[in-house]
């Protein structure tokens, strides 16, 4: 029999397939983060275990990237029964058997669980947003030292380095929030499209700075947990993009 | 007491615990979880010489932890933050006749704080009045994220929290630290969210509220409610052994700790026995921001002084030898304290 077991649909695709579900607490792809223990594929079959940091981490999170990662799979062409279970969580249980029986996050956590899941989905796009925009800002700062701060608050997208990673991550995340993409559009802005008077620009500038160091460091923190619970796991993470790996310029006064 | 190059550093370790999680006490397989994950913390953050054999780790014991904390005298006080978890553990995990025993036998060295849960009801307040009589109760320990029944997390906000608060107020418990873990109910919200310890600092302005690992993952949000509240507070357990694998990273959390609370209401932690106290305070006198990382100013001796010792040492009253005390920044109550230091300035 297995003899006619020729992949239908290849672990590869698979692979590509959960490449776009995101943490979205570190928003980094789970593949990226070596959250994908295993996949295994049988013909148009697909089993697919996922694995966090910690058994404590926080199971709205958990239930969103397995959701996503059975949506993704089974979006795959061809693909037959998908089966995403989480391993070794507080939740395990509860989550695989909601993921097996189609029952969705209110089906699944009963009580615990009221309207959705789509504020706390756009509560960390906004903050993945901020991140972003301080990363693209700062990188900008140190391509062209000539730059002041003061010029940040007249900085549109089309200023930004095509080629720079940091440019392409802030477009992304401007569209996730239905901000414009166009080169004018101003970079500074709050997740709604505000943007900061002058007198408030530099404090705005250090809140998203303080959330991008937030982001940074609670995903840096989840990558090594993961690696020392689960030996040779950093061998499945990409290197995360760290803007401080080159030296942060000095902020200066924006007026 | 610690010196180093002709400074002394009064030490208090302002979070400390003397927990069981041997297997007879584990209740099911989350006790077994909940160890392991702290574990985890522990081999993950730790120098290679101060990790310990997971046996040891499950439990001290008080002899254990006296010659730990204290046994090369580097740390004056330490105070208990004991964690309920009842639902994981047959005796609790935070071992409350063991730890105040020790307390008694070592009140110098140390203090007791407990804990209280709003989900106790009516039961629970008389129990606090019983617990703040007996252990001489000025501080509480809060762990949001703690099971009880069907609930798995509360907030402090719940109505029956505000009875507890009022009933803290009332005796005197003025040093509230609260451990904001992943609070379950609703799943709908970011469950490590602060805000609600904006709205309680805000209503009980008379009582300290000490967050602990300063709002970590929610380093931001935490630090912006504080930098609005002055009776808030950072403590630095889990962030400080950080120094060790990620310097740079707790250079970043330093720096911004210092720039929107000011120097004042930072308190160091070791979280033993997750980590021991020694090397993290020998880390943390030696330490500095890096020079580029130029946003923030670089910690003066009068800093560490505070963040070692002496902020914990006025919350809690316990005694600082004269020539050791330091006056107060002389810092905005709100907002951003010393944006000047850094060299981003706010005109």
């Amino acid at each position: 029999m297995t003899a006619t077991l020729t992949a239908v649909v290849t672990e590869a695709q698979v692979r590509a397939a959960l490449g776009s579900v995101v943490d979205p607490e570190l928003d980094e792809p789970v593949t990226d983060l070596g959250f994908v223990r295993s996949v295994a594929v049988r013909g148009a079959d697909v089993e697919v275990h996922l694995r966090l940091p910690t058994s404590f981490c926080a199971p709205n999170f958990a239930w969103l990237m397995c959701a996503d990662a059975h949506d993704a799979v089974s979006a795959v062409p061809r693909v037959g029964r998908v089966v995403v279970e989480l391993d070794d969580h507080h939740d395990s249980d509860l989550i695989n058997r909601g993921l097996a029986a189609g029952a969705g996050y209110r089906g699944t956590f009963g009580h615990e669980a009221e309207e959705s899941l789509d504020e706390l989905r756009a509560t960390f796009h906004r903050k993945a947003h901020t991140a972003a925009m301080e990363r693209a800002l700062t990188a900008l700062l140190r391509a062209d030292r000539s730059r002041t701060e003061a010029d940040l608050l007249h900085t549109t997208l089309g200023d930004l380095p095509p080629d720079e990673p940091t440019t392409g991550a802030l477009r992304r995340r401007r569209a996730t929030l239905g901000l414009p993409t166009d080169p004018g559009a101003a970079v500074l802005v709050a997740a709604d499209g505000t943007r900061p008077s002058p007198a408030d620009a530099a404090l705005f500038l250090r809140r998203a700075r303080s959330v991008r160091i937030s982001v940074d460091g609670n995903a840096h923190f989840c990558r090594g947990l993961l690696a020392t619970r689960y030996p040779g796991a950093e061998a499945d993470q990409s290197p995360r993009p760290d803007a401080d790996s080159r030296s942060l310029l000095p902020l200066e006064v924006l007026s | 007491m610690y010196s180093k190059d002709g400074v002394d550093y009064f030490v208090v370790d302002a979070h400390i615990a003397l927990w069981d999680a041997r297997p007879e006490n584990q209740r099911n397989v989350h006790g077994k979880q909940f160890i392991d994950c702290f574990y985890d913390y522990h081999r993950n953050l730790s120098p290679e010489s101060e990790v310990w054999p997971y046996e040891e780790y499950l439990y001290q014991g008080g002899e254990r932890l006296m010659r730990d904390v204290f046994g090369n005298g580097i740390v004056d006080h330490a105070i208990f933050q004991p964690a309920r978890l009842g639902e994981f553990y047959h005796r609790g995990f935070g071992q409350t006749e063991e730890a105040f025993a020790l307390t008694q036998a070592h009140p110098d060295q140390l203090t007791y704080n407990h804990w209280w849960d709003p989900r106790d009801g009516e039961n629970g307040l008389d129990q606090l009045r019983a617990d703040a009589e007996r252990f001489g109760l000025t501080g509480v320990k809060l762990y949001t994220a703690d099971w009880h029944g069907e609930s798995r997390g509360w907030k402090l906000t719940d109505p029956m929290a505000y009875r507890y608060l009022e009933v803290c107020r009332e005796l005197g418990i003025r040093n509230i630290h609260i451990h904001k873990g992943p609070t379950i109910r609703p799943l709908d919200r970011d469950a490590f969210d602060v805000a609600d310890v904006d709205h309680v600092a805000t209503d009980f302005t008379d009582l300290n509220f000490i967050v602990e690992h300063c709002g970590l993952p929610r380093l931001e949000d935490f630090c912006w409610i504080a930098t609005q509240e002055p009776n808030v507070h950072a403590g630095l357990a889990v962030a400080i052994p950080f120094i060790h694998t990620r310097p740079r990273y707790f250079a970043q959390i330093m720096g911004e700790l210092v720039y929107w609370l000011g120097e004042d209401r930072i308190l160091f932690s070791s979280d033993y026995a997750l980590w021991t106290p020694t090397w993290l305070v020998e880390r943390f006198v030696d330490f500095q921001i890096p020079e580029d990382l130029a946003e923030y100013a670089p910690l003066t001796t009068d800093v560490k002084k505070k963040v070692l010792g002496l902020n914990a040492a006025k919350l809690y009253d316990i005694p600082v030898p004269e020539h050791l005390r330091l006056p107060d920044a002389d810092e905005p109550a709100t907002g951003p304290r010393q944006p000047d230091a850094a060299d981003l300035a706010m005109s």
